[in-house]
């Protein structure tokens, strides 16, 4: 570890917390349906948009009619997509003249970015033409992050409401973020991209004659106005099968800082936007703690891992810390944290190679996806996941004083504390239940490139990935496979919507309740205690659920690295 | 129930439509529109051409160097190597004996070539796009021996040649471009 290292991890850290209240205060006016400056040049559009979709943005919606909404938009989008990567051989915009895609693998991209995930089966220059990309994805990139965003609103109405039968309107919701948010940011984040080094033309490849003379095809496209928003959106899907490790996504070691940033920002700022809404920031700043407590951690370790390197390859003479699979230009510092950063959040970009990490440092980006991507979390799904961790935390709380926990005003009584059960559940299960199941069938073995412990690893990390709606893998998995394609796409539709239903429904009986104001007896939500028992709670519940797995995993793969038993 | 599902298909249906329409056309292709007016060089991926104005790479995207008068990349699992249609790592786990049966090789070559002491990293590892532009400066330095032997001159030039390419950013590591280093090798001394 270099003192240079630490630096960047701290700015990295310092730059976020000066931008969690501007962007939580542009956050609220959306959330609230304010004004923007923006409403200028864009309130034509959105106006426009409720017209011919004959859409009443004040009707408010209860829990029931919102999920209803939301699910049928995105079974919709997800059918558009199915449709537009079939028919991609016939469709223009296709350069490269690439074949449509199979109905296994279409149907696994088409779910994979209809719920964030973003997990691509397929190498992206061999597979997607230009217009699949932008028609097929990009769309994706934006929604499923402003769904995300509207579903977050929705549970903070929740606990902000008092005795009400609502919790927003999901259409307004979804225009007004993707429109005020997430498209004016990644027009300006296209550009800077662009004026980096990341191509942004109509083009396919282009024929290189090597200094060496040999013939290099290198392949253009649409790749900044896709990139900006797979960051923004914590989507993660790639233009290349390299994703953020290829140049041409990812050229300097400043477009790397940009793009970890752009992962988390919104993440941080809705934690304020949290406070603000329930009428207390320290709320907000509060849950913001505990996430960047477990960050940091998660940051050490790999961090740490990663610049020991691999004593397998000091044998031999190799100095230094793991290389294999990063780039020279970020390094072992900025490939660590970029690591981190993008499984804390649900995003799955990668700048390195995570199959290829030390076995430790590559169990901590695991190991934040198992604990449900709330360290920070994606856009939206990462502070609902979060408030149902400190649902469950206050609930732990009131039973060792046998008082009816409270939080944020609202008392939480059995349904709500049933519903987060059920929602944290969800994970556990079809994450072990389906690497079991890959572990003893055949089709489920064929996957793994790394034989050992580290195999199991692949499929281990594939499920959790997918059920997280992450999309970062340790790639050697050979994962475009009808067996593969289809229960990696079941495993991310639950991942997904078997969160958000039981979420929503909280939403909607916290909304129901009274106010009921902060007394003696109440167990503080803003101070360290409560910041301990948070980070106690997630770390808890995650370690008990997934550590049998690690322990067959990266830990047995770490003895044998240490050992030098190869496989 | 039933009303919240059937009002839902006229706004779930049309929305895709519009906003397929603002975030999958317009959205990327006015960014292209204005991307190459403005950053035309970048946004065509940054090619770089010979007197004779044929593309010979881009500054941003790494090519292949395996002769002894050039510094040499590093190893690449992006197809056959560098292969700019199909960027990859190698994604073999740290305990891989695939990973060891490729090193050890490297090593024994570099060696052979006369660096002494240890490896640098980089050198002879795959990096995560295939596709690395870059080499660390140790790794460029590791190599001057060859160089200066094969192009005929002084180590201490070729070693120069690295420093003047180097380039630092307080966000990630110091790096070289191998292109560029290379060419500045072909304009200091032809190869014999």
């Amino acid at each position: 570890m270099t003192l240079q290292g630490w630096f960047l991890i701290l700015l990295f850290v310092g730059i976020l917390l000066a931008l969690t209240k501007p962007v939580g205060l542009w956050l609220h006016a959306l959330y609230e349906g304010r004004r923007t400056p923006l409403h200028v040049v864009l309130g034509p559009v959105e106006r426009g948009f409720y017209k011919i979709a004959g859409i009443d943005p004040a009707a408010e919606q209860g829990w029931r009619r919102y999920a209803v909404h939301m699910l049928l938009f995105n079974v919709s989008l997800m059918v558009f997509t199915y449709a537009v990567l079939r028919l991609q051989g016939v469709l223009p915009g296709n350069p490269q003249g690439l074949a449509g895609l199979s109905p296994h693998l279409a149907f696994n991209t088409a779910v994979s970015f209809t719920t964030n995930t973003n997990w691509q089966s397929y190498g992206g220059e061999s597979t997607m033409s230009n217009l699949s990309q932008m028609l097929g994805l990009t769309i994706h990139n934006f929604l499923s992050a402003a769904t995300g965003i509207a579903l977050a609103f929705a549970l903070f109405r929740g606990f902000a409401r008092r005795s009400a039968t609502t919790i927003g309107n999901f259409w307004a919701d979804v225009t007004r973020v993707t429109l005020y948010l997430l498209l004016p940011i990644c027009i300006v984040y296209a550009l800077f991209l662009i004026a980096s080094g990341v191509p942004q033309t109509m083009a396919g490849a282009v024929d290189v004659n090597t200094l060496e003379g040999v013939r290099q095809s290198i392949l253009l496209g649409p790749i900044a106005s896709q990139e900006a928003i797979k960051m923004l959106g914590t989507n993660g899907g790639g233009f290349f099968n390299a994703n953020s490790a290829h140049p041409f996504e990812n050229p300097t070691a400043l477009t790397n800082l940009v793009q970890m940033l752009s992962i988390f920002v919104i993440g941080f700022g809705l934690t304020w936007t949290f406070g603000k809404a329930v009428g207390n920031t320290r709320q907000g700043w509060a849950i913001l703690s505990a996430m960047v407590i477990l960050f940091l951690a998660g940051v050490t370790v790999t961090y740490w891992q990663e610049a020991a390197g691999n004593p397998i390859l000091h044998e031999l003479g190799v100095a230094g810390g793991n290389m294999e699979g990063k780039e020279v230009r970020f390094g072992i510092a900025a490939s660590a944290l970029f690591s981190v950063v993008t499984t804390a959040a649900s995003c799955g970009a990668v700048n390195s190679m995570h199959d290829s990490f030390t076995a430790l440092g590559g169990m901590i980006p695991l190991f934040n996806i198992q604990l449900g991507e709330v360290v920070i979390g994606g856009v939206g799904a990462g502070i609902y996941g979060f408030l149902l961790f400190a649902i469950l935390a206050v609930f732990v709380a009131g039973l060792m004083v046998g008082r009816t926990p409270e939080y944020v005003g609202k008392k939480i009584e059995a349904r709500e504390v049933k519903l987060a059960v059920l929602a944290i559940a969800v994970l556990p299960l079809v994450i072990l239940g389906f690497t079991a199941l890959s572990s003893v069938l055949e089709q489920g073995l064929a996957g793994p490139l790394n034989k050992g412990p580290h195999g199991f690893s692949e499929i281990l990390y594939a499920f959790t990935s997918a059920v997280g709606n992450n999309g970062s893998a340790f790639a050697g998995l050979t994962a475009n496979t009808p067996y593969y394609n289809g229960l990696l796409g079941i495993a991310m539709w639950f991942g997904r919507f078997f969160v958000i239903v039981p979420m929503l429904a909280i939403a909607g009986s916290l909304a129901a309740k009274k106010y009921t104001p902060e007394s003696a007896g109440s167990f503080p939500t803003t101070g360290g205690l409560w910041v301990g028992l948070l980070v106690g709670i997630v770390l808890i519940l995650g370690g008990l659920t997934f550590l049998p797995s690690l322990a067959l995993g990266p830990i047995a793969d770490h003895l044998s690295m240490i050992r030098g038993q190869l496989f | 129930m039933g009303k919240d599902f059937t009002s839902a298909f006229r706004p779930a249906i049309v929305m895709t439509i519009l906003f397929a329409a603002l975030l999958g056309l317009v959205y990327p292709l006015a960014m292209t529109g204005i991307g190459q007016a403005i950053f035309p060089a970048q946004a065509n991926g940054s090619l770089v051409r010979d007197a004779g104005g044929r593309v010979i790479g881009s500054t941003v995207v790494g090519q292949a160097f395996v002769a002894d008068r050039y510094f040499q990349t590093r190893p690449s699992a992006a197809g056959k190597g560098y292969d700019g249609l199909a960027s990859s790592g190698s994604n073999l786990g740290p305990a891989a004996q695939a990973l060891v049966d490729r090193v050890k090789p490297d090593v024994a070559k570099r060696q052979g070539e006369g660096v002494t002491g240890p490896m640098p990293a980089d050198l002879v590892t795959a990096s995560g796009s295939g596709l690395d532009p870059d080499l660390s400066p140790a790794a460029a330095l590791a190599q001057a021996p060859r160089i200066a032997r094969v192009r005929g001159l002084p180590v201490e030039r070729v070693r120069s040649l690295v420093t003047a390419n180097t380039e630092t950013s307080p966000f990630g590591d110091p790096h070289v471009n191998v292109l560029a280093l290379n060419r500045g090798l072909d304009a200091a001394a032809p190869a014999r």
